[in-house]
Protein backbone atom coordinates (compact mmCIF):
# COMPACT_ATOMS: atom_id res chain seq x y z
CA UNK A 1 0.00 0.00 0.00
CA UNK A 2 1.81 3.32 -0.98
CA UNK A 3 1.86 5.98 1.61
CA UNK A 4 0.58 9.47 0.35
CA UNK A 5 3.05 12.65 2.08
CA UNK A 6 1.22 15.57 2.40
CA UNK A 7 2.05 18.93 3.33
CA UNK A 8 -0.37 20.60 5.17
CA UNK A 9 -0.76 24.88 6.06
CA UNK A 10 -0.30 25.12 9.72
CA UNK A 11 -1.55 28.58 11.35
CA UNK A 12 -2.04 31.65 10.31
CA UNK A 13 -0.49 33.86 7.43
CA UNK A 14 2.73 33.51 9.14
CA UNK A 15 2.73 30.03 9.53
CA UNK A 16 4.24 27.03 8.03
CA UNK A 17 3.48 23.90 6.45
CA UNK A 18 3.82 20.29 8.10
CA UNK A 19 4.25 16.95 6.95
CA UNK A 20 1.85 14.08 7.01
CA UNK A 21 1.78 10.53 5.72
CA UNK A 22 -1.55 9.31 4.92
CA UNK A 23 -2.71 5.85 3.44
CA UNK A 24 -3.50 6.19 -0.20
CA UNK A 25 -7.18 4.16 -1.04
CA UNK A 26 -8.34 4.01 -4.28
CA UNK A 27 -11.14 6.30 -4.91
CA UNK A 28 -10.29 8.64 -1.89
CA UNK A 29 -10.29 12.74 -2.08
CA UNK A 30 -8.62 15.23 -0.68
CA UNK A 31 -11.10 15.95 1.48
CA UNK A 32 -10.42 12.41 2.68
CA UNK A 33 -7.08 12.75 3.41
CA UNK A 34 -7.53 16.34 5.42
CA UNK A 35 -10.06 14.26 7.50
CA UNK A 36 -8.07 11.58 8.33
CA UNK A 37 -5.02 13.71 9.37
CA UNK A 38 -7.56 15.82 11.61
CA UNK A 39 -8.90 12.49 12.99
CA UNK A 40 -5.64 10.10 13.11
CA UNK A 41 -2.97 12.18 13.36
CA UNK A 42 -3.85 15.88 14.83
CA UNK A 43 -7.42 16.55 16.22
CA UNK A 44 -5.83 20.28 16.49
CA UNK A 45 -5.82 20.61 12.32
CA UNK A 46 -8.84 22.98 11.51
CA UNK A 47 -11.05 22.86 7.99
CA UNK A 48 -14.20 23.19 6.82
CA UNK A 49 -16.48 21.10 5.34
CA UNK A 50 -20.21 20.22 5.27
CA UNK A 51 -22.51 18.20 2.57
CA UNK A 52 -18.97 16.49 1.23
CA UNK A 53 -20.83 15.47 -1.75
CA UNK A 54 -20.03 18.51 -4.16
CA UNK A 55 -23.44 21.01 -3.54
CA UNK A 56 -22.20 23.52 -1.13
CA UNK A 57 -18.63 24.70 -1.72
CA UNK A 58 -17.69 24.59 2.08
CA UNK A 59 -14.36 22.54 1.49
CA UNK A 60 -12.48 25.29 -0.96
CA UNK A 61 -8.77 24.90 -0.76
CA UNK A 62 -5.85 25.10 -2.56
CA UNK A 63 -4.25 21.46 -3.74
CA UNK A 64 -1.48 21.79 -5.61
CA UNK A 65 -1.53 25.56 -6.11
CA UNK A 66 -4.77 25.37 -7.53
CA UNK A 67 -7.87 26.30 -6.34
CA UNK A 68 -10.41 23.47 -5.49
CA UNK A 69 -14.01 21.54 -3.87
CA UNK A 70 -11.81 19.27 -1.75
CA UNK A 71 -14.61 16.60 -1.66
CA UNK A 72 -14.80 16.51 -5.63
CA UNK A 73 -10.80 16.52 -6.05
CA UNK A 74 -9.63 12.57 -6.35
CA UNK A 75 -6.44 12.32 -5.14
CA UNK A 76 -5.58 10.44 -8.66
CA UNK A 77 -6.27 13.90 -10.36
CA UNK A 78 -3.94 15.74 -8.80
CA UNK A 79 -1.29 13.71 -7.14
CA UNK A 80 2.51 13.95 -8.48
CA UNK A 81 4.63 11.50 -7.10
CA UNK A 82 2.32 10.63 -4.26
CA UNK A 83 2.76 14.17 -3.04
CA UNK A 84 0.37 16.58 -1.76
CA UNK A 85 0.71 20.17 -1.03
CA UNK A 86 -2.62 21.77 0.76
CA UNK A 87 -3.44 24.99 1.31
CA UNK A 88 -5.98 27.41 2.89
CA UNK A 89 -8.21 29.72 0.02
CA UNK A 90 -5.86 32.69 -1.40
CA UNK A 91 -6.45 36.21 -1.11
CA UNK A 92 -8.56 35.69 2.02
CA UNK A 93 -7.59 36.10 6.12
CA UNK A 94 -6.37 32.66 7.39
CA UNK A 95 -8.18 32.08 10.26
CA UNK A 96 -6.39 29.03 11.41
CA UNK A 97 -4.93 26.38 9.00
CA UNK A 98 -6.97 25.35 6.26
CA UNK A 99 -9.86 27.81 7.42
CA UNK A 100 -10.70 31.24 5.70
CA UNK A 101 -12.32 34.43 7.10
CA UNK A 102 -14.89 34.75 4.02
CA UNK A 103 -15.74 38.20 5.31
CA UNK A 104 -14.20 40.09 3.03
CA UNK A 105 -15.25 37.93 0.20
CA UNK A 106 -19.17 38.86 1.01
CA UNK A 107 -18.50 42.52 2.21
CA UNK A 108 -17.44 42.73 -1.26
CA UNK A 109 -20.55 41.14 -2.62
CA UNK A 110 -22.76 43.61 -0.65
CA UNK A 111 -20.22 46.50 -1.91
CA UNK A 112 -21.22 45.38 -5.31
CA UNK A 113 -24.99 45.64 -4.60
CA UNK A 114 -25.06 41.82 -4.93
CA UNK A 115 -28.74 42.02 -3.01
CA UNK A 116 -32.04 41.73 -4.77
CA UNK A 117 -34.15 45.43 -4.78
CA UNK A 118 -37.88 44.23 -5.06
CA UNK A 119 -40.38 46.65 -7.15
CA UNK A 120 -43.61 45.00 -6.11
CA UNK A 121 -45.43 44.26 -3.13
CA UNK A 122 -47.51 40.79 -2.71
CA UNK A 123 -50.87 42.69 -3.57
CA UNK A 124 -48.55 43.32 -7.17
CA UNK A 125 -49.62 40.82 -9.78
CA UNK A 126 -46.47 37.97 -10.45
CA UNK A 127 -43.90 39.63 -12.70
CA UNK A 128 -43.87 37.90 -16.13
CA UNK A 129 -40.62 37.12 -17.28
CA UNK A 130 -40.37 34.84 -20.22
CA UNK A 131 -37.53 32.60 -19.54
CA UNK A 132 -36.01 32.67 -23.22
CA UNK A 133 -35.77 36.68 -22.99
CA UNK A 134 -32.38 37.63 -23.58
CA UNK A 135 -31.76 38.87 -20.67
CA UNK A 136 -33.45 36.05 -18.20
CA UNK A 137 -30.95 33.70 -20.14
CA UNK A 138 -28.01 35.72 -19.29
CA UNK A 139 -28.89 35.68 -15.76
CA UNK A 140 -29.72 32.01 -15.27
CA UNK A 141 -26.19 31.56 -17.04
CA UNK A 142 -25.00 32.81 -14.22
CA UNK A 143 -27.18 32.44 -11.32
CA UNK A 144 -25.96 29.18 -9.81
CA UNK A 145 -22.72 30.29 -8.04
CA UNK A 146 -22.88 29.36 -4.24
CA UNK A 147 -20.30 31.53 -3.29
CA UNK A 148 -17.27 29.24 -2.71
CA UNK A 149 -14.63 31.75 -3.24
CA UNK A 150 -12.69 29.43 -5.64
CA UNK A 151 -12.43 32.11 -8.42
CA UNK A 152 -12.02 34.86 -6.27
CA UNK A 153 -9.08 33.04 -4.42
CA UNK A 154 -7.87 32.31 -8.37
CA UNK A 155 -8.03 35.59 -9.85
CA UNK A 156 -5.07 37.56 -10.05
CA UNK A 157 -6.33 40.79 -9.95
CA UNK A 158 -7.96 40.49 -6.51
CA UNK A 159 -4.31 39.88 -5.42
CA UNK A 160 -2.74 42.64 -7.33
CA UNK A 161 -5.77 45.24 -6.51
CA UNK A 162 -6.57 45.12 -2.62
CA UNK A 163 -10.14 47.08 -3.22
CA UNK A 164 -11.31 44.56 -6.90
CA UNK A 165 -14.62 43.26 -5.99
CA UNK A 166 -14.05 40.46 -7.67
CA UNK A 167 -15.64 37.74 -9.95
CA UNK A 168 -18.25 36.18 -7.54
CA UNK A 169 -19.58 39.35 -6.46
CA UNK A 170 -19.42 40.70 -10.20
CA UNK A 171 -20.74 37.85 -11.49
CA UNK A 172 -23.59 38.38 -8.80
CA UNK A 173 -24.51 41.80 -10.16
CA UNK A 174 -24.65 40.88 -13.44
CA UNK A 175 -27.87 38.77 -12.68
CA UNK A 176 -29.45 41.06 -10.93
CA UNK A 177 -28.93 44.02 -13.50
CA UNK A 178 -30.21 41.52 -16.09
CA UNK A 179 -33.28 40.63 -13.83
CA UNK A 180 -36.27 42.54 -14.73
CA UNK A 181 -38.20 42.42 -11.55
CA UNK A 182 -35.02 44.17 -10.09
CA UNK A 183 -35.25 48.16 -8.97
CA UNK A 184 -31.92 49.63 -8.21
CA UNK A 185 -29.98 48.83 -11.93
CA UNK A 186 -28.78 52.49 -11.99
CA UNK A 187 -27.44 52.27 -8.49
CA UNK A 188 -25.70 48.94 -8.96
CA UNK A 189 -23.62 49.90 -12.24
CA UNK A 190 -22.58 52.69 -10.26
CA UNK A 191 -21.19 50.24 -7.51
CA UNK A 192 -19.76 47.62 -10.25
CA UNK A 193 -18.21 49.94 -12.10
CA UNK A 194 -14.69 52.06 -11.89
CA UNK A 195 -11.22 51.07 -10.66
CA UNK A 196 -12.24 48.47 -8.40
CA UNK A 197 -15.06 46.82 -9.90
CA UNK A 198 -15.72 45.71 -13.63
CA UNK A 199 -12.72 47.69 -15.35
CA UNK A 200 -10.41 46.67 -13.47
CA UNK A 201 -11.08 42.99 -15.14
CA UNK A 202 -7.95 41.80 -17.77
CA UNK A 203 -9.42 38.74 -19.42
CA UNK A 204 -7.00 36.56 -17.11
CA UNK A 205 -10.84 33.93 -17.29
CA UNK A 206 -8.70 31.89 -14.14
CA UNK A 207 -11.82 32.45 -12.79
CA UNK A 208 -13.84 31.00 -15.52
CA UNK A 209 -11.39 28.51 -15.50
CA UNK A 210 -11.89 27.13 -12.21
CA UNK A 211 -15.28 27.58 -11.21
CA UNK A 212 -17.02 24.15 -9.89
CA UNK A 213 -19.86 24.95 -11.07
CA UNK A 214 -18.69 25.85 -14.54
CA UNK A 215 -20.30 29.47 -14.74
CA UNK A 216 -18.25 32.20 -16.78
CA UNK A 217 -17.66 35.35 -14.43
CA UNK A 218 -15.62 36.40 -17.40
CA UNK A 219 -18.49 37.02 -19.50
CA UNK A 220 -20.79 38.46 -16.28
CA UNK A 221 -18.23 40.94 -16.18
CA UNK A 222 -17.66 42.05 -20.17
CA UNK A 223 -21.44 42.37 -19.36
CA UNK A 224 -21.21 44.70 -17.19
CA UNK A 225 -18.40 46.65 -18.55
CA UNK A 226 -20.62 46.98 -21.75
CA UNK A 227 -23.92 47.77 -19.30
CA UNK A 228 -22.43 50.45 -17.67
CA UNK A 229 -21.01 52.13 -20.59
CA UNK A 230 -24.30 52.36 -22.17
CA UNK A 231 -25.26 53.92 -18.66
CA UNK A 232 -22.94 55.89 -19.13
CA UNK A 233 -23.42 57.22 -22.51
CA UNK A 234 -27.16 57.98 -21.60
CA UNK A 235 -26.11 59.65 -18.31
CA UNK A 236 -27.18 57.37 -16.05
CA UNK A 237 -24.08 56.73 -14.11
CA UNK B 1 -11.76 57.28 -9.85
CA UNK B 2 -15.44 57.83 -10.01
CA UNK B 3 -17.20 55.14 -11.74
CA UNK B 4 -18.23 57.67 -14.63
CA UNK B 5 -14.27 58.24 -15.09
CA UNK B 6 -13.24 54.73 -15.20
CA UNK B 7 -15.96 54.39 -17.94
CA UNK B 8 -14.05 56.91 -19.80
CA UNK B 9 -11.11 55.64 -19.54
CA UNK B 10 -12.15 51.93 -20.35
CA UNK B 11 -13.96 53.56 -23.80
CA UNK B 12 -11.24 55.58 -24.70
CA UNK B 13 -8.95 52.60 -24.34
CA UNK B 14 -11.23 50.36 -26.50
CA UNK B 15 -11.74 53.25 -28.97
CA UNK B 16 -7.78 54.40 -28.85
CA UNK B 17 -6.83 50.44 -29.68
CA UNK B 18 -9.45 50.10 -33.26
CA UNK B 19 -7.91 53.29 -34.08
CA UNK B 20 -4.26 51.66 -33.54
CA UNK B 21 -5.09 48.79 -35.28
CA UNK B 22 -6.28 50.33 -38.45
CA UNK B 23 -3.32 52.66 -38.74
CA UNK B 24 -0.82 49.69 -37.57
CA UNK B 25 -2.03 48.04 -40.70
CA UNK B 26 -1.47 50.83 -42.76
CA UNK B 27 1.66 52.25 -41.48
CA UNK B 28 3.49 48.52 -41.42
CA UNK B 29 2.16 48.35 -45.25
CA UNK B 30 3.95 51.63 -45.87
CA UNK B 31 6.96 51.04 -44.19
CA UNK B 32 7.22 47.14 -45.86
CA UNK B 33 6.92 48.63 -49.36
CA UNK B 34 9.43 51.92 -48.65
CA UNK B 35 11.89 49.29 -47.52
CA UNK B 36 11.32 47.32 -49.96
CA UNK B 37 11.74 49.85 -52.62
CA UNK B 38 15.04 51.20 -51.24
CA UNK B 39 13.62 54.83 -50.68
CA UNK B 40 16.09 57.03 -49.83
CA UNK B 41 15.55 60.31 -47.61
CA UNK B 42 15.36 62.69 -50.22
CA UNK B 43 12.80 60.19 -52.08
CA UNK B 44 10.39 59.77 -48.81
CA UNK B 45 10.50 63.46 -47.99
CA UNK B 46 9.66 64.02 -51.23
CA UNK B 47 6.55 62.09 -50.86
CA UNK B 48 5.37 63.07 -47.99
CA UNK B 49 6.51 67.24 -47.81
CA UNK B 50 2.91 68.86 -47.88
CA UNK B 51 0.99 65.90 -48.10
CA UNK B 52 -1.79 66.29 -45.87
CA UNK B 53 -3.16 63.14 -46.12
CA UNK B 54 -0.02 61.54 -44.77
CA UNK B 55 0.12 64.63 -42.09
CA UNK B 56 -3.74 63.77 -40.90
CA UNK B 57 -3.05 60.15 -41.01
CA UNK B 58 -0.01 60.18 -38.99
CA UNK B 59 -1.37 62.93 -36.88
CA UNK B 60 -4.60 60.49 -35.59
CA UNK B 61 -2.09 57.66 -35.62
CA UNK B 62 0.11 59.51 -32.96
CA UNK B 63 -2.88 60.91 -30.97
CA UNK B 64 -4.49 57.57 -30.52
CA UNK B 65 -1.46 56.11 -29.40
CA UNK B 66 -0.72 59.34 -27.01
CA UNK B 67 -4.05 58.06 -25.44
CA UNK B 68 -3.69 54.33 -25.08
CA UNK B 69 0.33 53.94 -24.49
CA UNK B 70 -0.40 56.02 -20.91
CA UNK B 71 -3.74 54.42 -20.06
CA UNK B 72 -1.83 50.69 -19.94
CA UNK B 73 0.45 51.79 -18.42
CA UNK B 74 -1.10 53.09 -15.92
CA UNK B 75 -2.73 50.36 -15.23
CA UNK B 76 0.50 48.06 -14.96
CA UNK B 77 2.20 50.85 -12.50
CA UNK B 78 -1.49 50.55 -10.04
CA UNK B 79 -1.13 46.69 -9.97
CA UNK B 80 3.05 45.64 -10.20
CA UNK B 81 3.86 48.70 -8.72
CA UNK B 82 1.13 49.71 -6.27
CA UNK B 83 1.45 52.86 -7.94
CA UNK B 84 -1.78 54.56 -7.44
CA UNK B 85 -3.93 57.66 -6.40
CA UNK B 86 -3.19 61.43 -7.75
CA UNK B 87 0.54 61.39 -8.61
CA UNK B 88 0.23 58.46 -10.56
CA UNK B 89 -3.03 59.93 -12.95
CA UNK B 90 -0.34 63.33 -13.19
CA UNK B 91 2.27 60.92 -14.39
CA UNK B 92 -0.21 59.21 -16.92
CA UNK B 93 -1.24 62.50 -18.40
CA UNK B 94 2.37 64.19 -18.47
CA UNK B 95 3.12 61.21 -20.39
CA UNK B 96 -0.04 61.40 -22.79
CA UNK B 97 1.29 65.01 -23.01
CA UNK B 98 5.35 63.94 -23.73
CA UNK B 99 4.26 61.22 -26.28
CA UNK B 100 1.95 64.01 -28.43
CA UNK B 101 4.29 66.68 -28.25
CA UNK B 102 7.26 63.88 -29.57
CA UNK B 103 5.01 62.73 -31.95
CA UNK B 104 3.90 65.66 -34.00
CA UNK B 105 6.82 67.10 -34.09
CA UNK B 106 8.22 63.96 -35.55
CA UNK B 107 5.41 63.92 -38.14
CA UNK B 108 5.63 67.87 -38.78
CA UNK B 109 9.06 67.18 -39.69
CA UNK B 110 8.27 64.77 -41.99
CA UNK B 111 5.98 67.04 -43.79
CA UNK B 112 6.90 70.51 -43.30
CA UNK C 1 4.11 39.04 -8.57
CA UNK C 2 4.67 36.19 -6.60
CA UNK C 3 6.12 33.17 -8.54
CA UNK C 4 3.96 30.29 -8.28
CA UNK C 5 2.56 29.40 -11.39
CA UNK C 6 0.63 26.80 -11.11
CA UNK C 7 -2.67 27.84 -10.79
CA UNK C 8 -1.82 30.33 -13.47
CA UNK C 9 -0.79 27.73 -15.96
CA UNK C 10 -3.33 28.06 -18.40
CA UNK C 11 -3.78 29.23 -21.48
CA UNK C 12 -6.05 32.60 -21.22
CA UNK C 13 -3.40 33.73 -18.05
CA UNK C 14 -0.66 33.24 -20.84
CA UNK C 15 -1.99 35.58 -23.18
CA UNK C 16 -2.54 38.05 -20.73
CA UNK C 17 0.90 38.27 -20.06
CA UNK C 18 2.33 38.00 -23.47
CA UNK C 19 -0.32 41.02 -24.33
CA UNK C 20 0.93 43.29 -21.26
CA UNK C 21 4.85 42.21 -21.57
CA UNK C 22 4.22 43.20 -25.63
CA UNK C 23 2.70 46.13 -24.33
CA UNK C 24 5.07 47.48 -22.16
CA UNK C 25 7.77 46.50 -24.63
CA UNK C 26 6.52 48.73 -26.73
CA UNK C 27 5.96 51.24 -24.48
CA UNK C 28 9.15 51.88 -24.20
CA UNK C 29 10.34 51.84 -27.18
CA UNK C 30 7.83 54.52 -28.44
CA UNK C 31 9.51 57.49 -27.36
CA UNK C 32 12.63 56.60 -28.84
CA UNK C 33 10.54 55.97 -32.39
CA UNK C 34 8.92 59.50 -32.38
CA UNK C 35 12.36 61.01 -31.37
CA UNK C 36 14.57 59.30 -33.98
CA UNK C 37 12.04 60.32 -36.30
CA UNK C 38 12.01 63.75 -34.92
CA UNK C 39 15.55 64.02 -36.48
CA UNK C 40 14.27 64.18 -39.60
CA UNK C 41 13.04 67.92 -38.73
CA UNK C 42 17.30 68.33 -39.06
CA UNK C 43 16.55 67.89 -42.91
CA UNK C 44 18.02 65.04 -45.77
CA UNK C 45 21.25 64.45 -44.46
CA UNK C 46 20.13 62.88 -40.84
CA UNK C 47 17.12 61.13 -42.29
CA UNK C 48 19.60 59.15 -44.67
CA UNK C 49 22.37 58.98 -41.46
CA UNK C 50 18.99 57.37 -39.39
CA UNK C 51 17.86 55.25 -42.52
CA UNK C 52 22.00 54.32 -42.80
CA UNK C 53 22.05 53.09 -38.98
CA UNK C 54 18.80 51.26 -39.10
CA UNK C 55 20.34 48.97 -41.96
CA UNK C 56 22.44 47.26 -39.62
CA UNK C 57 22.13 43.66 -38.78
CA UNK C 58 21.32 43.90 -35.13
CA UNK C 59 19.00 46.73 -35.66
CA UNK C 60 17.17 45.11 -38.11
CA UNK C 61 16.99 41.87 -36.02
CA UNK C 62 15.83 44.25 -33.15
CA UNK C 63 13.43 46.09 -35.87
CA UNK C 64 12.01 42.61 -36.84
CA UNK C 65 11.35 41.92 -32.70
CA UNK C 66 9.53 45.12 -32.57
CA UNK C 67 7.36 44.17 -35.36
CA UNK C 68 6.42 40.53 -34.29
CA UNK C 69 5.93 42.24 -30.54
CA UNK C 70 3.13 44.73 -32.12
CA UNK C 71 1.38 42.27 -34.04
CA UNK C 72 0.97 40.02 -30.84
CA UNK C 73 -0.15 43.09 -29.04
CA UNK C 74 -2.31 43.83 -31.75
CA UNK C 75 -3.63 40.30 -32.59
CA UNK C 76 -4.72 39.65 -28.51
CA UNK C 77 -5.92 42.94 -27.86
CA UNK C 78 -8.04 42.29 -30.94
CA UNK C 79 -8.76 38.79 -28.82
CA UNK C 80 -9.92 40.83 -25.94
CA UNK C 81 -12.10 43.26 -27.92
CA UNK C 82 -13.91 39.87 -29.15
CA UNK C 83 -14.15 38.91 -25.93
CA UNK C 84 -15.60 41.82 -24.44
CA UNK C 85 -17.77 43.24 -26.90
CA UNK C 86 -19.37 40.22 -28.99
CA UNK C 87 -21.77 38.09 -27.33
CA UNK C 88 -20.11 35.48 -25.19
CA UNK C 89 -19.17 32.11 -26.28
CA UNK C 90 -16.22 29.62 -24.70
CA UNK C 91 -14.19 30.61 -27.97
CA UNK C 92 -11.09 32.55 -26.05
CA UNK C 93 -8.52 29.89 -26.72
CA UNK C 94 -9.97 29.64 -30.43
CA UNK C 95 -9.49 33.33 -30.82
CA UNK C 96 -5.95 32.87 -29.16
CA UNK C 97 -4.78 30.23 -31.68
CA UNK C 98 -5.62 33.03 -34.21
CA UNK C 99 -3.97 35.88 -32.69
CA UNK C 100 -0.79 33.02 -32.46
CA UNK C 101 -1.54 32.61 -36.68
CA UNK C 102 -1.31 36.18 -37.49
CA UNK C 103 1.98 36.82 -34.87
CA UNK C 104 3.59 34.33 -36.79
CA UNK C 105 2.78 34.73 -39.99
CA UNK C 106 3.58 38.06 -39.54
CA UNK C 107 7.07 37.61 -37.86
CA UNK C 108 7.58 35.07 -41.52
CA UNK C 109 6.39 37.36 -43.59
CA UNK C 110 8.65 40.12 -42.04
CA UNK C 111 12.10 37.67 -41.93
CA UNK C 112 11.49 36.83 -45.43
CA UNK C 113 11.83 40.24 -46.71
CA UNK C 114 14.63 41.23 -44.91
Amino acid sequence: MTTLVVDVWRGREDGRFQRFEVPRQSNQTILDVVTYIQRRLDPALAYRFACRVGMCGSCAMTVNGVARWTCRTHVAKVVRDDRLEIAPLRHLPVIKDLVTDMAPFFDKWARARGEFVPTRTRTDDFARVPPASRERAAADAAIECIGCGVCYASCDVVAWNPDYLGPAALNRAWTLVNDARDGARDDRLRAVAGDAGCHACHTHISCTERCPQHLAPTASIAGLKRASAAAALKGKL
Amino acid sequence: MTPRAAVRVWIAQRASAAVLAVCVIIHLITIAYATRSGLTAAELLARTHGNVGWLVFYAVFVLAAAVHVPIGLRTIASEWLGWRGRSAAIAAHLLALALAALGLRAVWGVFA
Amino acid sequence: MSGDLRARNHSAWWAFLLHRLSGLALALFLPLHFWALGQALQGEAALDRLLAWTAQPLVKTAEWGLVVLLAAHFALGLRVLALEFLPWRNWHRTLLAAAAGVTIAVGLALALAL
